[in-house]
């Protein structure tokens, strides 16, 4: 009884120490609650999906996908694309997809190849193979686009003729799809603003009569996300999901029962890969501009945190674990530099603080995982030996 | 023979060098002066070679490539940062030793003349408890995590540099060279180190030529200048790693990196090899970035050390190490081939194509060596 209490609390210990230091920074940094539930129902839209797109490698038991900046860098190309031709709205959008799709399936095969080649040290590879296909985006992108990669659009170029811009407007589809179903909820005072404001127009108004303040809701986002969220929950249930289960249980096992190893696990880097490469996608029509050189760098980095804070280890995470987490994550990201500044007097230790919380709960994850695995192989070795648990 | 010298060195490694030497054939038909670039790549070799060096321990001793080498910086960071803050305190102090004990040479005058080296010495003397007791730590976490000591090595690396942002902040610093001025208090990202000890190895016995030359018509100005001091300097610890390698405990650390079961079989203490190679890993680093400062000139806080860990661990791969292998020969060789792109591309690319490309092919060159030596099919 007291054993299973402390399990709970022992796998839980990481959300609750969020939930306790957002407990104190709150309330420090003086924000009022209707800005932080506004703010956080932006950065649930814009970081789910990329999020998401890591339980599947997971799941085949590949790790923290770190090569999920790949499919960032591919759906950045896509929408480098679109604003070259300036394809704006929703159409954008789904074009940029289209044409991020393929690059992250080649890009995802590779990955999963070379990952396939380096068994037992996924991440350290797809973490050292996220920097090597930086480097050759960075070569596509600065270099061959406008002089081979035919890119036209000056707005888009840097001034000596080729190479593309260090940041790149997307007000083509700044939003499109969080505007999609326009939703407000306010209170009936904030309605007549509103209204005012904005005219009345094709919006969703809800009002609540004890509402503080006016909270817009990217509900299309969300649709997108639940959505996909179903999907995972059906794909455990299909063969392959299965498949990739077993293998991520014991691959040797997994292997003399007939199912392919490697090739399972290259599709689960290719899915991965290609819902990172939508996941970016929309976080950047969220965030309006891209910052060609540096916006997939983070990206990769962020998911993860967010997903370990959310309570998900190396080699299990659950659809709850993304939720919980991008809202603890966000939750810090919103409040300490502010508390930061109020209880010391410098936003930049706040800053520092979040840094260093992102990969603090990475390194400590990682350990922990590392150290309960060798203890249970430790174990496995001695009832081996002893035949009883090592207990004779 | 060709065969099996392209079997021992690789082929990554062959198409690098090729790279570098058309570099250098080149250079000299676009414009760019070969002498001063050579110049650069030697200085460049001395100012990294320590750095790459404390990747040997960990390595042989099974803990794979050191990416948490950040940790190590941060003890040399630490040094460096004290030795200024505490220049004229530890001055009196020696002075005040020489006294007591009557050491006849030790004395104002001498230490007044020999005030930068005392300061070099003292960021040295002071960074290596500091190393020894990180990398103690350090060590004892990675025996609980063996076979995940790359990854979690990186994120060490990544939080302590982070944490030790928000310490810069905080620790009471008050060396008016050192914290922003208008606060008082906070280090600055760049603290230069002139007047401490600036170009102190660099400049210990160096060799300065200076000529004009013909070739081809043209008249090449010739300047170079030896980094002699530093050169012996990185030769001295490499020797002092390469003896260590060959002592009973450096024997018994390769042992326990090539097969931690039969060391152990064998009555050597694999956890406690294992904490002495990354100690010494860390200790190195330590030492190696204040090599580093001395000849760049300023100490790089906050952000600075964040991604130092990869030219090393790529210098080194470069040099023929494998993941659980390396000697001092891969050291000199990986340091010298990767500094020579570095320093060769910038200069080169810039006078054919008009763009330094530099920067592209330095993430690619030394990452690609990295993923090639972490999917290498190892012997088991």
């Amino acid at each position: 009884m007291v054993r299973k209490f402390f399990d709970i609390i022992a796998n839980n210990a990481v959300p609750a120490v969020f939930i306790l230091i957002s407990a104190f920074a709150i309330p420090l940094s003086g924000f009022s609650a209707s800005y932080l539930v506004q703010e956080l129902l932006t950065r649930i839209g814009r970081n789910s999906f990329l999020i998401l797109s890591l339980l599947i490698p997971i799941m085949a038991g590949m790790g923290l996908n770190f090569g999920m900046v790949l499919g960032a860098m591919a759906g950045q190309i896509g929408l480098l694309f679109i604003c070259d031709w300036g394809i704006v709205g929703i159409p954008g959008m789904v074009l940029a997809c289209l044409i991020g799709t393929p690059i992250a399936i080649i890009l995802g095969i590779f990955c999963g190849h070379i990952l396939n080649r380096a068994k037992g040290r996924e991440m350290v590879t797809s973490y050292i193979l996220g920097f090597f296909i930086n480097g050759v985006y960075q070569m596509t992108v600065l270099y061959l686009m406008g002089w081979i990669i035919p890119i036209t659009n000056p707005n888009l170029l840097l001034s000596r003729g080729y190479g593309v811009r260090n940041a790149v407007s997307l007000s083509g589809i700044r939003a499109v799809l969080d505007n999609l179903i326009p939703t407000v909820i306010t209170n009936p005072e904030g309605a007549k603003q509103f209204l005012n404001v904005n005219g009345a127009g094709s919006f969703f108004l809800i009002q609540l009569p004890f509402f503080d303040g006016t909270i817009r809701i990217p509900l299309a986002t969300f649709i997108i996300i639940a959505l996909f969220c179903v999907f995972i929950v059906w794909f455990r249930k299909t063969k392959l999901g299965q498949d990739m289960r077993a293998i991520g249980q014991s691959q040797s096992v997994a292997d003399s029962a007939g199912i392919p190893v490697n090739r399972t696990r290259i599709i689960a880097i290719v899915i991965s890969t290609v819902l990172a490469c939508y996941g970016q996608i929309i976080y950047l029509q969220n965030m309006g501009t891209l910052n060609t050189y540096n916006s997939h760098d983070q990206a990769g980095m962020f998911s993860i945190a967010a997903l370990l804070i959310g309570g998900a280890s190396v080699s299990k995470a659950s659809i709850t674990n993304v939720f919980v987490g991008v809202i603890l994550f966000h939750l810090m990201f919103i409040v300490a530099p502010m508390a930061g500044k109020n209880l010391i007097g410098e936003a930049q230790i706040g800053e520092y603080f979040r840094v260093f919380v992102s990969y603090g709960i990475i390194a400590i994850a990682l350990v922990l995982h590392a150290w309960k695995r060798n203890r249970e192989r430790e174990a496995a070795r001695r009832s081996l030996r002893g035949g009883n648990g090592g207990k004779a | 023979m060709i065969k099996n010298f392209i079997k021992n060195a690789g082929w990554p490694r062959i198409i690098i060098g090729l790279f570098l030497l058309a570099l250098f054939i080149t250079a000299p038909f676009v414009g760019v002066n070969v002498f001063t670039s050579f110049n650069n790549t030697i200085v460049r070799f001395g100012m990294n070679g320590v750095m790459v060096l404390a990747m040997i321990p960990m390595v042989q001793a099974g803990c794979g490539l050191n990416f948490g080498l950040p940790l190590g910086i941060i003890a040399g960071l630490l040094g460096a940062t004290l030795s200024i803050e505490l220049n004229t305190e530890i001055l009196a102090k020696l002075a005040e030793l020489g006294i007591r004990y009557k050491i006849s040479w030790l004395t104002r005058e001498f230490l007044t003349a020999y005030r930068e080296p005392a300061g070099f010495a003292s960021a040295i003397l002071i960074a290596i408890p500091i190393a020894a007791v990180l990398g103690w730590l350090y060590g004892k976490l990675l025996n609980r995590v063996k076979g995940d000591e790359m990854m979690i090595a990186t994120y060490v690396g990544f939080s302590s540099v982070s944490f030790m942002c928000i310490a810069w902040l905080l620790l009471p610093y008050k060396h008016p060279t050192m914290v922003w001025g208008y606060a008082g208090r906070g280090l600055r990202t760049t603290i230069s180190v002139e007047g401490y000890w600036l170009h102190i190895l660099n400049d210990w016995l160096s060799l300065n030529f200076q000529d004009k030359i013909e070739i081809g018509g043209k008249i090449l100005d010739v300047n170079l200048s030896i980094p002699t001091g530093m050169l012996i300097f990185f030769a001295v610890m490499a020797f002092i790693v390469w003896i260590f390698m060959r002592t009973k405990t450096g024997t018994a650390m390769t042992a326990v990196g090539s097969n931690p079961e039969f060391a152990r079989a064998s009555g050597v203490n694999v956890d406690k090899m294992r904490t002495i190679s990354v100690m010494m890993s860390t200790i190195l680093g330590a030492i190696g970035i204040i090599v580093y400062e001395q000849s760049f000139g300023f100490i790089q806080l906050y952000m600075g050390p964040f991604y130092m860990a990869l030219p090393a661990v790529a210098s080194i791969l470069l040099g023929g190490a494998s993941v659980n292998k390396a000697t001092i020969l891969n050291v000199v060789v990986g340091t010298f081939l990767f500094q020579g792109i570095l320093t060769m591309t910038p200069t080169v690319f810039n006078s054919v194509f008009q763009t330094d490309m530099s920067e592209v092919i330095r993430l690619i060159v030394s990452n690609g060596m990295i993923l090639y030596a972490l999917t290498r099919k190892v012997r088991a």
